[in-house]
């Protein structure tokens, strides 16, 4: 197992050095001058200019900027804004937003995900089984920015329940961004538990199982569910990493000053250290994750060892 | 894990039926009682119909405009009528400059629809390209390709058509949308292609055909790709859907379509800040906008349960 | 029509065997389709006693399974449903037991084992748990001490090394040692009947012979029942003290297994005895049964097998009643201690 760790870690740097480079390489290729333009109207000193563009290595070939990138953000350093704003302070400052955001929207997939999953396969093509296929079928279809305003104007301005931007009530401003950032995720776990559960429910050892006399919670519990439960357990992991990444429309509606409104403002100033800065930082967490649910399935299921 | 269990009972079935006919012939007559068992399956579901409709209508909307706007001008607008609510004349109100709103919510569907069709086909000839090539030559190249996919896999579709675009590289408008967004959606069409082909690449048939001396262009085109289209039609018609929505998100965000182009996201990036004097001005685009999705995700849904016989009992 | 003996579910005075202890009594079983009402159990009747073999033999879609699943309580349903008839175990019919009460049945009443061993034990759990299982649920059994009950399972079913074992999962054994597990699950609580659903299909020849001997001596130590439901004509010559032939979800043949396969009394043994290859013949031809398994959705109207039959009677050629395409042939005795659903098993009989 700690091999196959280190040969996945192995093989993870050149998907992450890939992205980060095609993120930069896009954000440096811009054409037009990020510097001039910072001084809007009023032009900057040449002397100014010269000294922020052998700052920022703009004179550089692209390739060498970036490896003079990596090898800062190797020590740590992830660079300053424009502003002369360190990114990574940007990042430390932002993180918990997100992450919190993050955490909210995965107690919502394991909570309502599962337990409909749960409901609508024991039962497949029952009462409930059909409400779940038709709820997902139409969460699934509605875009998560039509999401976002119809939260905003029902539980918002409608019935007053949640804010709806911000985050001055602490958890309790969580609860509709994080509704409305799961819910694409929710109705694929419910499905997924739902398939998953009604397949395992035909399996022959299921049927052994009943032939053994254990009781019903049992085979349901034991036999159905542990082993129906292990893509389920597995998607929504990996799901962490994606809606890290997945939260900039939520965090822009709902005006959350998380990572993916900071990227999103970045993106829209050109302030390429940011955006390099926070794309590199979201690209390893999608792959952190990937890898710990690699993991996670192998302890789940004894079949799969890694040699 | 459960394939081995199955791929056995398809064999049993097989072999009780006996060899018979040339290869090219099974291979065919299955796909054939694929395709009308398939139809058979998709006439009798609802949501297939309600799907249908809806996707028509939506196409209807795109071609023929002046007819679903009632022949009113998107852009005949009266200050006057600014953002007043819906009536009996004027189905969806008007708009914050006095423009008829279901005008101009109709003559959105156009853009819509070039974009989730073109970005599609985009990601189609991507994904089966690359994915058909990764998964029948394997080794360095699949691993080259594989890891080419995964680095795009890592960067959000939003996030990355939002740099993209922001960087001007494809310039602006509708064909840098499409492909914008195909850029960063590409790999689950290639994936789905490479699993497919290593699939049946290692299947009795093709091997029987390679032992006939067929040549790899012709087994791919043959044998190989024609088990591939199930899968990647039932990803295709789902991901039209998505990348619609993706387009009005990205317009949303700024970085999409620009005024005066009539699109969704613009309607609903304009109505947002509407939200509590003029609610229609939001709730008209988003619901065209997810009737519109949803037409395409129950479609796709549909063909997928129609398509995959381990789903039948 | 019929005579007395065919109402009866007791068959031919068993060989060698104690007092009953499973009867099956005129079970059907239907399963409700989109393409229609099947038919898997059409009256199935027959009694196991202390220490017998009988064996179920036919080919797949005969109902033997089925049958088997409906005496275990264990058919899905829906799609499935049994119709009519009783299952008497131990002087209670299992049909009308609460639903609690059968689970009870089975594991220490009635055990079952299934053809593949993999797909039947569960891939996440190890064999020791699984095969401990049986005493938690049934005796309240601790989780320490299932584990050394397991252990010694394993070792009374020839499971080298079992205590290192006890914790390996299924996918880690042979075939043969997994149905080892399964037969060491099934046996855990000593039940009084074991049903083994082609128990050795899926295993090498040589392996076979090993978990069929292991079969019977276990039988042999605890005196249970065995129904053996099986199409492998070689493993019923064998191991089976009876043998009751079914087709089209209904028994055609019932007797002792030397007498059944010595002289077939319907057309379809007949035909199944000729279809397999004979040492003693060797150089002559086989003759494989003509025409198709029956459609269990649309069973031939009077003898299920007519439209295969070589011996078929209809219109003038039949006597009066015992039209082959039109009247049912009921099982019926043909001479002591034989039964065959055939109007003419007088003429196969000795043929």
């Amino acid at each position: 197992m700690g091999r196959y760790i280190a040969r996945r870690l192995l093989l993870t740097i050149p998907v992450m050095l890939g992205a980060s480079f095609l993120i930069f390489a896009l954000v440096y290729a811009l054409p037009g001058d990020p510097i001039r333009a910072l001084g809007g109207d009023r032009p900057l000193a040449p002397a100014v200019v010269a000294q922020l563009t052998e700052e920022f290595n703009l004179n550089d070939p692209l390739w060498l900027q970036y490896v003079k990138y990596v090898g800062d953000l190797l020590q740590g350093d992830f660079g300053t804004d424009f502003r002369g704003r360190e990114v990574l302070d940007t990042i430390t400052q932002r993180m918990p937003v997100t992450v919190r955001l993050a955490l909210v929207a995965i107690a919502f997939e394991i909570v309502i995900g599962i337990v409909a999953g749960v409901m609508a396969g024991i039962r497949k093509n029952g009462f409930f089984d059909n409400v779940v296929l038709v709820s997902t079928t139409l969460i699934v279809s509605i875009p998560i920015l039509v999401l976002a305003f119809i939260a905003q104007f029902t539980f918002g301005l409608q019935l007053g329940l949640f804010p709806i931007a911000g985050v001055n009530d602490g958890w309790y401003s969580f609860l509709l961004p994080g509704l409305v950032l799961a819910a694409g995720s929710l109705a694929y776990v419910a499905r997924l538990t739902r398939t998953s559960i009604a397949e395992n429910m035909r399996a022959d050892y299921v049927r052994t199982a009943r032939a053994k006399g254990l009781p019903r919670r049992d085979v349901i519990v034991r036999h159905t569910l542990r082993n129906s439960l292990i893509p389920v357990v597995t998607f929504i992991g990996a799901d962490i990493g994606t809606l890290m990444g997945g939260a900039i429309v939520t965090e822009t509606v709902f005006n959350l000053p998380g990572i993916g409104r900071a990227v999103f403002d970045a993106v829209r100033a050109q302030e390429g250290a940011v955006v390099v800065g926070i794309v590199t930082l979201l690209v390893f967490v999608f792959i952190f994750f990937n890898l710990v649910v690699d993991v996670l399935y192998a302890v789940l299921d004894p079949r799969i060892r890694y040699e | 894990m459960s394939d081995p269990k199955l791929t056995a009972v398809g064999h049993d079935e097989v072999g009780a039926g006996g060899v018979t006919g040339t290869h090219d012939e099974e291979a065919g007559a299955r796909q054939n009682s694929l395709w009308s068992d398939a139809w058979r399956q998709l006439r009798r579901n609802v949501l297939f119909w309600i799907g249908a409709v809806l996707g028509l209508l939506f196409v209807g909307m795109a071609l023929l405009p002046a007819v679903f706007a009632r022949g009113v001008d998107p852009r005949s607008c009266n200050l006057s009528n600014s953002n007043a609510k819906p009536s009996a004349e004027h189905w969806f109100g008007f708009d914050q400059q006095g423009c008829d709103y279901l005008a101009n919510v109709v003559y959105g569907a156009r853009n819509s629809l070039i974009i989730g069709l073109l970005a599609v086909i985009v990601i189609l000839v991507l994904g089966v390209l690359v994915g058909a090539i990764s998964g029948f030559y394997g080794g360095v190249t699949d691993s080259i390709l594989s890891r080419i996919a995964d680095i795009f896999y890592a960067l959000p579709l939003i996030l990355g058509a939002l740099v993209v675009l922001r960087s001007g590289i494809l310039g602006r408008g509708v064909v840098a949308v499409a492909i914008a967004l195909a850029l960063f959606g590409w790999m689950t069409a290639m994936r789905l292609v490479r699993s497919q082909v290593i699939a049946i690449k290692s299947s009795d048939y093709v091997a029987a055909a390679r032992a006939m001396g067929a040549s790899d262009a012709r087994i791919l085109v043959r044998h190989i790709l024609p088990n591939a289209v199930a899968p990647v039609l039932v990803y295709a018609t789902i991901t039209i859907g998505i990348l619609i929505a993706a387009e009005a998100t990205l317009t949303f965000l700024g970085v999409g379509l620009q005024p005066p182009a009539i699109s969704w996201g613009l309607q609903i990036d304009t109505g947002q800040s509407l939200l509590r004097t003029a609610p229609h001005a939001v709730l008209f685009p988003s619901l065209i906008l997810t009737l519109t999705v949803m037409a395409f995700v129950l479609m796709g849904d549909a063909l997928r349960d129609a398509l995959d016989p381990k789903q039948r009992s | 029509m019929s005579t007395a003996s065919t109402s009866l579910p007791s068959g031919p005075a068993p060989r060698g065997a104690g007092a009953p202890v499973l009867e099956v009594d005129d079970l059907r079983v239907q399963f409700r389709t989109d393409s229609g009402l099947v038919n898997a159990v059409n009256g199935v009747s027959y009694t196991v006693s202390e220490r017998e073999t009988l064996a179920i033999l036919g080919e797949s879609g005969s109902g033997k399974s089925v049958s088997a699943q409906a005496i275990m309580g264990i058919l899905d349903s829906p799609p499935a449903e049994i119709t009519s008839g009783r299952i008497v175990f131990e002087g209670r019919d299992l049909l009308t037991l609460p639903e609690e009460e059968q689970r009870k049945v089975r594991g220490p009443g009635i055990s079952m084992i299934f053809q593949d061993a993999l797909s039947s034990l569960n891939p996440v759990y190890s064999v020791g748990f699984q095969i401990g299982e049986m005493f938690r649920a049934h005796r309240g059994t601790s989780r320490k001490e299932a584990k050394q009950k397991a252990v010694e399972l394993m070792d009374r079913v020839r499971i080298p090394a079992a205590k290192q074992r006890v914790d390996d999962y299924p996918h880690q054994f042979s075939g043969g040692m997994r149905q080892r597990v399964m037969i060491a699950m099934a046996l855990a609580l000593d039940p009084r009947i074991l049903i083994a659903d082609e128990p050795t299909t899926a295993l090498d020849v040589t392996v076979q012979a090993q978990v069929m001997d292991l079969l019977k001596d276990l039988q042999r130590d605890t005196g249970m029942g065995l129904i053996l439901i099986t199409h492998d004509l070689g493993v019923v010559n064998e191991v089976a003290d009876n043998v009751a032939v079914m087709y089209a979800g209904r028994i055609v043949e019932r007797g002792t297994v030397d007498e059944v396969f010595g002289n077939p009394a319907h057309p379809y043994t007949d035909g199944l005895m000729r279809s397999i290859p004979q040492v003693e013949v060797k150089g002559g031809r086989l003759q494989p049964i003509g025409g198709q398994p029956p459609n269990l959705a649309a069973i031939p109207s009077g003898c299920p097998f007519n439209p295969r039959c070589p011996r078929r009677r209809t219109g003038a050629e039949a006597a009066t009643g015992r039209d082959c395409v039109t009247d049912v042939p009921p099982l019926r005795l043909v001479v002591p201690g034989r039964e065959a659903a055939c109007h003419y098993s007088e003429e196969v009989f000795g043929a």
